[in-house]
């Protein structure tokens, strides 16, 4: 026996632990999509429409079906019979959908044919040899003239091009018939109020750009049956479900890879055409076959985000108590349903609540069919547009009453004694406590000294503002019962030979740092080395089963996962080790990890190492009665309910008054996404998340013209947010954890893009409320802030 | 993202770039740093057949002065000319403007004889050459032509360069008290409008002026207006006066989702102010 000699291990949960992801993938050894070259494959290249709506009358593949490398052409009708429609994961009625037109094209991008070839160029030379004609039809803009009754529609089958209509509303949801019992307090809410604020604001479309396009190979192996299919995707267990059910496979036979993801945001969820084609077409033309999306099919045919349009109508006392809230919100979703389009405006309504004691809610739903790129998850998917529009209406309320921005949201808070707390909407917030989160925000921030810095530069002439904003969003997505893939996580752990330990999780990471995280959970949990921990994840084929990541739920749902599955193996572990010590009559009971031993806990000198003990469970002998040899556990997690995470944004932002740009001085977050595993990734989630919520509200926009052509496909007219647009943001946090999973982590992926938006507008509002004005839409595009202050006309812009 | 095919020659010298220029007729495209024709190909807005590359030419190369007359090759760098010492000391506008072309990668491709002979309507230098009344150096199978710059640009992407032949250059007299400022297109950092002045200054006095606008219309030009109103103004105090009717002069002014025609003229008088407040700064 001896006593433990190895150093003593540091706890790393809480600890600023560096990625262990960065060093292969900024030194180029990570292996992408694109990476991957199999012997005989062949590459596809994708015939798109060039209009946004318009009847196929004529496709002629000839020409470039005779070009020398060219295996194949295939047009949509003749796919149609190897591919059915496309699945979608919700329940709202759906038009069909082809993962390339059959006989309509309803944007442009869409694919009308694809050609399969040796090798890329050639397959995009055939591409444009195919010709096609259409019967051009009126093209479908605006989601509101597409409402009317003279507008040409989309889908046969869904008048005036609504996709979903619904509506809630009075002191309650009643969930058997989603409709209000009673609707008349909302009214009464209305009449009663001292001010009323009413205002129409676009949360507008963006294209979510994630660094690697999409990117698709798919093998099918006829002699084994078997189909591998290695995508860009944040899900690969979903693709393995939904490629099978569409080549009339079952999962058994499909194995999905998500090798390195570089970045979804939330638009690598959906399983798209692309990946289904390929797949069909290895199969047909026996080979395996590459796709890789170029930037500009991304501008056009990877999902965009947001495009929501609200009518927000906010009621409040004199005293800034607010009583009501009235949203209509018309959603334009583009030309289809794809995976998720038809929930994620859903989430929109049943997040309004936002931290506040709402007491009356009337919510209206419209998503419309458009005449361009169907829209689904980007990073917040639902939250930020709901968000956004409630925090600009308390704002405004704010204003019109004059009070203190922070002072109103305080007044309205969910106390913290009324937690777990049900809304207007039906959901239940967890755990939450806002006043210390708004007081922590207001003191990093220096709250009255920002407001003094602002009015001293508003006496030199100067056109400053500042801006607040308090949100709470929904992670850990999460139960099964409103995921319709299922809502529950899983993982497995083995202790190899040796010691060192393999753990899976089907929380496939993007990004995430989830290689990193996890190992720091385990590292603790057997009290061994980070170095001898691997997470394996992305792989289908390695990693049993999974969901993937979304929703904020790598933590809250697969970390939970995790340490489910490390404890079922630590408990073994400590069986071993309890019959390697017979002799001191050790029970497992009395065994912790330590410092890379089993010991009796208080006498490190009744001990074995954590590698002896792994060996001994691979040679068992004696095998223990009643226990299998070695250690590899597995457990699923499946959450009760949501978490939600809330944080208090600041800002200060000054626009130049001869060009009207606007220049984002500072950004202060506080954020409480619940306890913490590694303080160095929530900050670079935020940081992330912080730059994509003010490319927001300051640059980004996809625009469409009136024949619905997209004006902004490429980058030299999509302004993304760079380095150098944003401060030094100032991080800080509160820690409220969720009683929902073991970990007490809530998730934090999301939240910097839901809090930062409309703290940045109102910022810009509050600097150019001297000229006279209460709203700006977004981006606030400097020719837009500069129109503001030389017209210096209130209300819109 | 994929261009057309296309052959690609690596010129040993400007004799051989021009006997292939000649060759290969309207097929063939110089082709400098790159990158504004290569975006082109990708997007297959412009399919040549062959590509000569002047990229490395030893001939096209190199910052000279000589008796006040400051010459730069066709294929130097705007990494280079952002970083020349005698640029920074004798014409800072040069240097300025190419170290805020772009982003780092671009200008450590772009020529600027690239950015001459392209004429995007937002490119930075053609404003700056044509306020430094600059000389373009050009050669054909002719022989050697030199032009005014304010005569080289003419519309949108066209200038007076034959199919045949090359920029070899460009010379201008030093100075000191020139500027140049511009307002962003946020996304690709080109000029949304652009204002170079260079000012010929008696102590607070200006004497003369050149100031040329870009991106505010089809191709860089000259402001006349504000040239006349220029001389004899005390300055720095006297350049919003000056600049005011800018914009108002312009024939042609472009629009788009950046900025309309009014946002434009608008920018164009307040970027001719600063230009002409921080040319006068440095006198
Ligand atoms: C992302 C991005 C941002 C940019 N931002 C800016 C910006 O802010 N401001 C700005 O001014 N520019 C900007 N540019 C353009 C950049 O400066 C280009 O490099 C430059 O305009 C063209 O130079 P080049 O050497 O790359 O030319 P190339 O792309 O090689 O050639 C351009 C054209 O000029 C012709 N040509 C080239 N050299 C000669 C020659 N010596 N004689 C005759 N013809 C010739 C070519 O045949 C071709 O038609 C940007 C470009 C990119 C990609």
């Amino acid at each position: 026996m001896t006593i433990a000699d190895g150093p003593a291990l540091p706890k790393l949960i809480g600890e600023r632990v560096k990625r262990r992801e960065d060093p292969r993938l900024i030194q180029g050894q990570a292996t992408y999509v694109d990476d991957i070259k199999l012997p005989g494959m062949l590459h596809l290249a994708f015939k798109r429409s060039d209009i946004a709506h318009g009847v196929i009358t004529r496709i002629d593949t000839s020409a470039a079906a005779a070009m020398d490398g060219v295996e194949l052409v295939i047009t949509g009708t003749e796919l149609a019979d190897h591919l059915g429609p496309m699945p979608i994961g919700t329940p709202f009625p759906a038009p069909d959908h082809f993962s390339v037109a059959t006989d309509k094209v309803r944007y442009v991008g869409e694919p009308v044919a694809v050609v399969v070839a040796e090798d890329r160029y050639i397959a995009r030379d055939a591409a444009d040899a195919i010709e096609v004609e259409y019967d051009e039809l009126p093209a479908v803009v605006d989601p509101e003239a597409a409402m009317e009754a003279d507008s040409a529609t989309l889908h046969e089958g869904f008048e005036r091009n609504i996709a979903v209509e619904s509506y809630w509303g009075g002191t309650g949801v009643n969930p058997e018939t989603a409709q209000p019992e009673d609707d008349s307090a909302v009214d009464a809410a209305f009449a009663e109020a001292d001010v009323v604020v009413s205002q129409r604001m676009l949360n507008q479309r963006l294209a979510p750009n994630a660094m690697e396009p999409r990117g698709v190979v798919a093998q099918y192996e006829p002699g084994r049956e078997y189909l591998t299919v290695w995508s860009a995707t944040q899900n690969p267990h979903i693709l393995r479900t939904l490629v099978a059910a569409m080549m009339g496979l079952g999962e058994h036979q499909v194995r999905a890879v998500a090798p390195e993801v570089g970045g979804g945001f939330g638009c690598k969820i959906n399983i798209y055409g692309e990946e289904y084609v390929a797949a069909a077409l290895s199969r047909l033309v026996k080979a395996p076959v590459k796709w890789i999306e170029d930037r500009t099919e991304a501008f056009l045919t990877t999902t965009h985000g947001r495009d929501l349009l609200g009518y927000i109508d906010l009621a409040a006392k004199s005293d800034g108590t607010i009583t009501g809230l009235k949203a209509r919100i018309i959603a334009d979703i583009g030309a289809y349903e794809v995976l998720l389009t038809a929930m994620i405006p859903t989430l929109t309504g049943l997040m309004m609540n936002g931290v506040y004691r709402l007491p009356v809610v009337r919510h209206e739903l419209t998503e419309v069919f458009t005449n361009k790129t169907p829209t689904d998850a980007y990073r917040g998917a639902g939250r930020p547009e709901g968000l956004y529009f409630l925090e600009r209406a308390v704002d405004m309320v704010a204003r019109e009453l004059d009070m203190d921005p922070a002072e109103i949201r305080r007044k309205n808070f969910v106390p913290a004694d009324e937690f777990p707390f049900a809304t207007q909407s039906g959901l239940v917030y967890d755990s939450g406590n806002y006043e210390p989160c708004l007081d922590k925000a207001l003191e990093v921030a220096d709250w009255q000294g920002l407001l003094a810095e602002r009015d001293a530069a508003r006496a030199e002439g100067r056109i400053v503002g500042v801006g607040l904003s308090f949100y709470v969003e929904v992670c850990g997505l999460g139960p099964s019962a409103v995921v319709p893939t299922g809502g529950w996580e899983h993982s497995g752990v083995t202790v190899e030979r040796g010691g060192k330990v393999t753990a899976t999780t089907g929380a496939s990471p993007h990004g995430q740092g989830n290689e990193t995280t996890f190992a720091q959970m385990l590292a603790d949990h057997f009290s061994i080395p980070l170095e001898d921990i691997t997470i394996l994840h992305g792989d289908t084929g390695v990693v049993k089963q999974g969901i993937g990541t979304f929703g904020s739920r790598s933590q809250a749902v697969g970390g939970a996962a995790l340490i489910s599955a490390a404890g079922k193996a630590g408990d073994k572990m400590k069986q071993f080790a309890a019959a390697m010590m017979t002799d001191q009559e050790v029970s497992p009971e009395d065994l912790v990890f330590e410092d890379g031993r089993i010991q009796v806990e208080g006498a490190p000198e009744v001990s074995k190492t954590f590698a002896e003990v792994a060996d001994y469970a691979y040679v068992p002998v004696p095998l223990p009665p009643g226990m299998e040899p070695g250690v590899s556990e597995e457990a699923f997690f499946e959450p009760e309910n949501n978490t939600y995470p809330f944080g208090c944004h600041i800002s200060m932002v000054e626009v130049d008054r001869d060009t009207g740009e606007t220049k984002l001085l500072k950004l202060i977050a506080v954020d409480d996404c619940g306890n913490v595993i590694n303080p160095l990734i929530v900050d670079g989630q935020v940081h992330g998340g912080l730059a994509q919520g003010i490319g927001q509200a300051m640059f980004e926009e996809v625009v469409y013209d009136e024949d619905g052509q997209p004006v902004t496909a490429s980058f030299m007219d999509y302004v993304m947010p760079r380095a150098a647009d944003l401060p030094v943001f100032e991080l800080d946090r509160t820690v409220t954890p969720t009683p929902i999973n073991p970990l007490g982590a809530k998730g934090v992926g999301e939240a910097g893009t839901i809090g930062s938006t409309p703290c940045v507008v109102n910022a810009a509002v509050d600097a150019l409320a001297p000229f006279g004005v209460t709203h700006i839409e977004m981006p606030l595009r400097p020719e837009r802030m500069w129109r503001i202050i030389n017209e210096g006309e209130g209300g819109q812009s | 993202m994929i261009p057309t095919a296309f052959e690609y020659r690596r010129a040993g010298s400007v004799a051989e770039a021009l006997s292939l220029l000649q060759e290969g007729g309207p097929e063939a495209k110089l082709l400098a740093g790159g990158h504004s024709l290569i975006p082109m190909m990708k997007q297959r807005l412009a399919e040549p057949g062959l590509l000569i590359d002047i990229g490395g030419l030893d001939e096209l190369r190199g910052i000279q002065e000589d008796g006040g007359e400051i010459a730069i090759g066709a294929a130097v760098t705007h990494a280079e000319i952002a970083a020349s010492d005698l640029l920074r000391d004798q014409a800072p506008i040069v240097a300025e403007t190419a170290a805020n072309i772009g982003d780092a990668q671009v200008r450590n491709r772009g020529t600027i004889g690239g950015s001459l002979a392209h004429a995007d309507p937002g490119a930075d230098l053609p404003a700056v050459m044509v306020a430094l009344d600059a000389t373009i150096a050009l050669l054909g199978p002719n022989g050697e032509r030199k032009v005014q710059a304010e005569d080289f640009f003419q519309d949108i992407l066209t200038v007076d360069l034959a199919e045949d032949e090359i920029v070899t250059g460009v010379c201008f007299q030093a100075c000191r008290s020139a500027a140049y400022a511009k307002l962003e297109q946020r996304a690709s950092k080109f000029a949304l409008v652009g204002v170079a002045a260079a000012l010929s200054l008696d102590g607070g006095t200006c004497s003369s002026a050149r100031v040329a606008v870009t991106g505010a219309s089809s191709h860089a030009q000259r402001l006349s207006g504000v040239e006349g109103a220029l001389a004899g103004a005390s300055l720095p105090d006297g350049a919003g006066d000056a600049a005011s009717g800018a914009g108002d002069a312009l024939d042609f002014v472009n629009e788009d989702l950046h900025g309309s025609e009014e946002y434009r003229r608008a920018m164009t008088a307040v970027f001719a102010r600063r230009a002409i407040e921080a040319a006068a700064g440095r006198g």
